[in-house]
């Protein structure tokens, strides 16, 4: 899920202890705790990591051929079409998604966010989409979406309308895909602002109450005051999730009509795996990553700084 | 002044009508795709590839599922999900207790600084790893193996920061009172503090075998042999040629037999799953 950055914002209220209770003593073999865990950490991300560096400033294939060419990927990657688009699609893909997420979700919550069993059922309803694998949710928005016999061609026809090609419109593909995500991930927004609209102190309704305040009032002056941190934070971590889009694109339109929905991690998957250009791949795959750490760092201070909010 | 207060409440509660409809409307778009799946799931394919308006008409047929059960990969699909799932969230669970004690109870040298060492993982994309990881396994012949699908889900650090914190927030009274008792650090872990965080290893088993359940790209690259796909994998492959050759009936009998043990397992612990989805992601 949102892994990076999710737990980074925790990140400041950790601070490991010295000087246990008990005078204990530092020892080695009090490492042997520690020791598998940091084994498979080492070898299988942080040592990935930094050969991607390295593997980044090579002309490497899947073969084992790698030439050291310094920058000359990078310099590549800020000329090829395909891959400046990759990223304009995923920040338009994230323009078209995170307002929604966050907003819809938003709305959900304040809808369900009482005690009785239709609102149980109806936020049970919402998130059951969260669980289901992306591959079921592109075959299940394939068979809406298609131009002959979808669920949606069906309505248009039945309204004598023209059915829609939406997945093999440059124009739609991408809108299409946008809204099957949104489908998949409205329940992780929605449940964030269900704890959080919890959280807020019962006297502050109280108070709104006493002043005869209405509905719109109290949301405006009271609830929407007390979840702008979570707001903020639904939204930091819902660009880190939808900067990461692969799946829905691959399995939907394979990037197409005419790369107009290929995203980023697409195109490394592509240029890696089905190219087997690794060191570009590799190099790309950096670009990612100091996005997403940007908007990683963007969490944490949004998360630490809870007074300033 | 009362009737103000009465009109106010009679707004109240027809506000509260058209919310909870609207709510209703938005339930019902929300799981007309899952009915639409099953519909067609219900139908022949013959029928289907004249007119997919006759999910809304008799005849129905189970035919589908039945082919399913003689000839489809979905059940060993499913099995190397469970396998891989289960495997992947007991590692984690093990690795990250041990962890999680070692970091918030025993001092050993570097502790501190390895400890944020660990964390900056965090901020590691898998995406940024992949490639080499994938070159990595090719070189130990892990490719297509049980190991080579869990291992890659069990070095990240989010498991090992959870419980770190998990065990801080136990008071040190409880070890110092074991320890009175002459009880050897590794007891102290089995059996005092392990079973105190029990809530916090359902909130990590659950995470991680819901993410191993549905993680699609590792799986695609590592275990490319068909008799290795996990659901996610073999769902998707026979999308790849999608309707053509099977039959559009009969995908859709696949997708609602691959999301059905899913939903399954979500209805009966929603309120685990929703605490810990949205517990990892703040």
């Amino acid at each position: 899920m949102s892994a990076a950055a999710g737990q980074l914002s925790e990140l400041g209220h950790t601070r490991v202890q010295s000087a246990r209770a008990g005078a204990q003593q530092s020892r080695w073999s009090h490492m042997l705790y520690v020791a598998p865990f940091l084994f498979l950490y080492v070898t299988l991300l942080v040592y990935p990591l930094f050969a991607g560096f390295w593997l980044s400033l090579h002309k490497a294939d899947f073969f084992g051929g790698s030439r050291f060419v310094g920058l000359e990927n990078f310099v590549r990657l800020s000329n090829d079409k395909v891959f400046i688009g990759a990223v304009g699609n995923t920040f338009y893909f994230i323009l078209l998604t995170v307002p929604a997420l966050a907003i819809i979700g938003l709305g959900l919550a304040l809808a369900l966010n009482r005690t009785t069993r239709t609102a149980a059922f109806l936020r049970g309803v919402f998130f059951s989409s969260s669980v289901l694998s992306v591959t079921i949710v592109t075959l299940l928005w394939k068979v809406v979406f298609a131009p002959d016999g979808g669920f949606l061609a069906n309505l248009f026809e039945a309204f004598g309308k023209q059915p829609v090609a939406f997945l093999s419109d440059a124009d739609l593909a991408l809108p299409a895909i946008a809204i099957t995500t949104i489908w998949w991930c409205i329940g992780l927004p929605m449940m964030l602002f269900l704890a959080a609209l919890q959280q807020v102190p019962r006297e502050l309704y109280e108070a709104a109450a006493l002043d005869n305040a209405g509905r719109w009032k109290t949301l405006w002056n009271v609830t929407l005051p007390s979840i702008r941190r979570t707001f903020a934070l639904v939204v930091i971590i819902e660009v880190v999730l939808q900067f990461q889009l692969f799946g829905q694109a691959y399995l939907m339109t394979q990037g197409g009509p005419n790369n107009a929905s290929r995203p980023l991690v697409l195109f490394i998957f592509e240029v890696g795996f089905t190219r087997w250009d690794v060191g570009y791949a590799v190099a790309a795959g950096q670009i990612l990553f100091g996005l997403i750490a940007i908007a990683a760092m963007a969490q944490y201070f949004v998360a630490r700084r809870k007074e300033a909010f | 002044m009362a009737a103000q207060l009465a009109s106010g409440a009679v707004g109240r509660r027809l506000g509260d009508r058209v919310i909870l409809a609207a709510t209703i409307a938005l339930a019902i778009v929300m799981v007309l795709p899952m009915l639409w799946a099953v519909g067609l799931s219900l139908k022949s394919n013959a029928e289907l590839l004249v007119d997919t308006n006759s999910v809304l008409k008799a005849p129905w047929t189970l035919r589908n599922y039945y082919d399913i059960l003689i000839g489809s990969g979905v059940f060993r699909w499913l099995l190397n999900s469970i396998i891989v799932s289960v495997g992947m969230s007991l590692g984690v669970l093990a690795l990250s207790s041990l962890a999680g004690y070692g970091f918030a109870r025993l001092e050993f040298p570097g502790r501190n600084v390895i400890f944020v060492l660990v964390l900056f993982g965090l901020a590691i994309p898998e995406q940024a790893v992949i490639l080499v990881r994938h070159q990595l396994f090719s070189d130990l012949d892990l490719h297509n193996t049980y190991a080579g699908l869990m291992l890659p889900g069990m070095s990240a650090p989010f498991g090992v920061f959870l419980m770190t914190q998990y065990f801080k927030a136990i008071p040190t009274e409880v070890d110092e009172a074991a320890m009175l008792d002459n009880a050897s650090r590794f007891k102290i872990f089995w059996r005092v503090l392990l079973p105190m965080t029990l809530p916090a290893q359902a909130t990590l088993g659950i995470f991680t075998f819901l993410h191993a359940w549905n993680d699609y790209w590792w799986p695609l690259v590592s275990g490319t042999n068909e008799q290795m796909y996990t659901l996610t994998v073999g769902i998707a492959s026979t999308q790849m040629n999608f309707a053509e050759s099977a039959g559009l009936g009969y995908l859709m009998a696949q997708a609602v037999f691959a999301g059905l043990p899913i939903l399954i397992v979500y209805m009966f612990f929603q309120k685990y799953i929703v605490r810990a989805v949205s517990g990892a992601a703040t």
